[in-house]
């Protein structure tokens, strides 16, 4: 669901969330409306730990927005980057040992593997969501835990279809297949015409649990049902086995092996079609001069709808956590509260250049959504999104299975022709009933 | 005065046992032995037992576990991935570890010959040795590459392969990938090794064995090989026990793929315990790696050092 304008001055909170509406406009200041305030701690610093930026931008900006709050607060915010692979280590090590930076930057359902490390910021979450039209569900799923907020829902990183659009227009389409079976047909003509597509197979983190999920989402199928008993066994899982072999004979080979970096290079060197990717692989292109003719080439959709009959994807969330043991929990919640007000807010999803999609509803309105129609795929990410381990709860297991890449490699084993359909699903069955036994 | 005279007998007696403590060889050895030991115990039992126990309960990553007794082991033998990455641990280190012996010491033997800039050779040859492994790992990353690889891309400009080769994308490429950019890594090591042993061998004996009319084949069985066994033992070991528990290479390769076909017990371990939030099962991984370590080092201790064997005698 998108909030307009006219939803946010009619809604419960229409006062304070029409206020943030008219700042995103330039017209008023948000922190005006401030229902909370978080008074920093005498002599108060704060370390940030997050993951190394994809794009550029996102990070000037955040940086910038966070010597403004140095500036008005006194309080020095120290900033450290990880690559991203190293960020749910680092976190974990953090939590159990109970020392390291005060807030964090994690993916996923992580915050649900130590809640009880994690300071309570209901009052943070509540208050800004009260101000700026309410929290999408899906990052607020991977940041809320028995109904306290364990987290601030911070980002979607969303992934969509990036296409080179003449060779897709050479295969005899004119406008990009918007079902899984018309995706299909196009990647079949797409290998024929010399321009295969590319999804990884291999033991991306990322990119491959998108890729997995998709698959499984659209065709019906789902790794646990409401109370956790696993159901990946099931005639749906089979069919989008079934279509993810099909859908593999279309693709560059070598795809088993590929990590999260391998279709972004193969896609920039001409050498396939199509893959899923965040926006980050659009301005790889764009950015390199030698690369100008391809970046005007590339067109950006979102992932076709399977049998089902709507968009489900899994994207990427990260949310910002306060660990307890933190010395100045209140200078760590006013930064929080600082970055997601409208000014730093708007000005660092403008940074990101569409690469980081919001959790407050009020900031859809944001003028890079429009900036050029291949943001547009990426702007509801955080409102479509469907949780990790769906439709069962968040918390170890279904982290566990993820990191264990039960999908992937179901999907891997099928498509490769490694394993019969069947054989894969019951295998991913018997993987995933090792976290989600009683 | 019954207290100031017991004081008088009672210093004499004090200095008497601090000036023989101070002389008793014993003493003195314990206490020298003591930053050693309390280093080792801090820095390795202390470590070693928490993993052990670790293995024992069902820890998780911001929950600390009951014991649970032998159920993660339970849980591992039924795991299939788990036996996997035991095959492959073995394969792995079994396969590397044999090239890394045949290489290394063919290696050492031309070094050891008298060669033009014999220093810049050797020096050279421990490149490999010394680079980081995570940069040589991506090094290889290249190398291997489903679509850049320089090894496609050179066998096709000749003509000799119409399409790149999957080196990682296919199991029994991507384990021969992997241990090949291990043996690689591996070889300086053995090698240089290698040679200093066989600088130890007195010139004299291989002159004798020549004037004997000796074979050169003869002096390596009959004079080389025992000499050198005792290095071959340690250096054996350590190559072992080094592949055995190798991460980075795989980590940064494969992540264990494709479909798990490289995953060693240490990629396991590590993906189940961290990534995966399990402490005590990756734990449990862990410990089940030491009775493979404790067999390597047994197998070089009591196998390759027979002393009667390196002496000519009969084994």
């Amino acid at each position: 669901m998108t909030i307009s304008r006219r939803d946010l001055l009619l809604g419960g909170a229409g006062l304070a969330a029409g206020a943030a509406g008219m700042s995103l406009l330039g017209s008023g200041p948000a922190r005006a409306q401030s229902a909370l305030k978080f008074t920093p701690e005498p002599g108060a610093s704060l370390r940030v730990l997050r993951w190394s930026p994809f794009v550029k931008g996102d990070e000037d900006s955040w940086l910038a927005n966070t010597k403004k709050f140095t500036e008005l607060t006194g309080v020095e915010v120290r900033i450290d980057k990880e690559s991203w692979e190293d960020i749910r280590p680092k976190a974990a090590v953090a939590a159990n040992v109970g020392s390291g930076p005060d807030i964090m930057w994690v993916w996923f359902d992580d915050a649900h593997q130590y809640p009880d490390k994690l300071l309570d910021v209901t009052d943070l979450a509540d208050d800004l969501a009260s101000r700026y039209g309410g929290w999408y569900a899906g990052p607020e799923g991977y940041a809320k835990r028995d109904g306290r907020f364990i987290g601030i829902p911070l980002a979607t990183i969303g992934n969509a279809i990036c296409y080179r659009e003449s060779w897709v227009k050479e295969a005899g389409f004119s406008e990009f297949p918007k079902d899984t079976q018309g995706f299909l047909e196009l990647c079949k003509a797409l290998k024929a015409n010399g321009h295969p597509a590319g999804f990884p197979h291999g033991k991306a983190v990322g990119d491959g649990n998108n890729y997995a999920h998709w698959l499984l989402w659209s065709h019906g199928g789902k790794m646990v049902d409401e109370n956790g008993k696993v159901v990946i066994n099931s005639p749906e899982t089979i069919e989008a086995l079934k279509y993810a072999r099909e859908l593999y004979q279309t693709f560059i080979p070598g795809t088993e092996s590929w990590l999260d970096v391998n279709n972004n290079r193969a896609f920039l060197a001409g050498e396939i079609s199509l893959t899923a990717n965040g926006v980050s692989l659009y301005y790889s292109a764009k950015n390199d001069p030698k690369l100008a003719e391809m970046a005007e080439d590339i067109k950006t959709t979102n992932l076709p709808i399977g049998p089902v009959g709507e968009s489900v994807e899994l994207h990427q969330t990260t949310t910002a956590v306060i660990f307890k043991y933190t010395k100045y929990p209140e200078a760590a919640k006013a930064y929080l509260q600082f970055m997601f007000e409208a000014d730093q807010m708007n000005n660092w999803i403008e940074g990101s250049n569409a690469y980081c999609c919001q959790t407050l509803k009020a900031y859809a309105s944001n003028p890079i959504w429009k900036a050029t129609p291949l943001h547009e795929p990426y702007a509801k990410a955080s409102e479509t999104l469907r949780p990790n381990g769906y439709a069962g709860p968040l918390g170890y297991a279904s982290a566990a299975v993820m990191a264990d890449y039960v999908l992937v490699d179901m999907f891997a084993e099928a498509a490769t022709g490694q394993r019969t359909p069947e054989e894969a699903a019951k295998r991913a069955e018997q993987r995933a009933n090792r976290y989600y036994r009683v | 005065m019954s207290v100031s005279a017991d004081t008088i007998t009672a210093a004499p007696s004090s200095r008497w046992s601090l000036s023989r403590l101070a002389h008793d060889h014993n003493f003195l050895g314990l206490l020298f032995l003591l930053p050693a030991a309390v280093f080792l115990l801090v820095f390795l039992t202390y470590p070693l037992g928490l993993g052990v126990w670790l293995g024992f309960t069902d820890t998780r990553i911001g929950r600390a576990g009951v014991f649970v007794g032998l159920e993660n082991y339970e849980l591992l033998w039924e795991d299939q991935i788990f036996w996997l990455s035991v095959f492959n641990t073995i394969l792995y280190t079994t396969v590397a570890s044999v090239l890394k012996f045949a290489l290394g010491l063919w290696l050492a033997l031309i070094l050891n010959e008298r060669l033009p800039f014999k220093a810049f050779f050797r020096a050279i040859v421990l490149l490999p040795w010394v680079v980081p492994t995570v940069l040589s790992a991506i090094a290889f990353w290249w190398i291997y590459d489903a679509q850049f690889s320089i090894i496609s891309w050179a066998l096709q400009r000749m003509g000799l392969i119409d399409a790149p080769i999957n080196f990682l994308g296919d199991a029994t490429n991507a384990r021969a990938s992997v241990i090949a950019a291990n043996v690689w890594r591996g070889i300086p090591f053995v090698a240089i090794s290698l040679l200093a042993g066989l600088q130890t061998i007195p010139p004299s004996l291989h002159e004798a064995a020549t004037l004997d009319g000796a074979t050169s084949w003869q002096r390596f069985r009959y004079i080389t090989l025992p000499m050198l066994t005792p290095i071959i033992a340690v250096v054996m070991t350590f190559s072992v026990l080094f592949t055995f528990t190798d991460f980075q290479l795989i980590y940064v390769l494969t992540r264990g793929g494709p479909l798990n076909a490289t995953h060693l017990m240490a990629t396991l371990s590590f993906q189940r315990a961290i990534p995966g939030g399990q402490l005590g099962e990756g734990a449990a991984i862990a410990v089940a790696m030491i009775p493979f370590l404790l067999a390597a080092i047994l197998f070089s201790y009591f196998g390759l050092q027979r002393r009667r064997w390196q002496q000519g005698g009969a084994d």
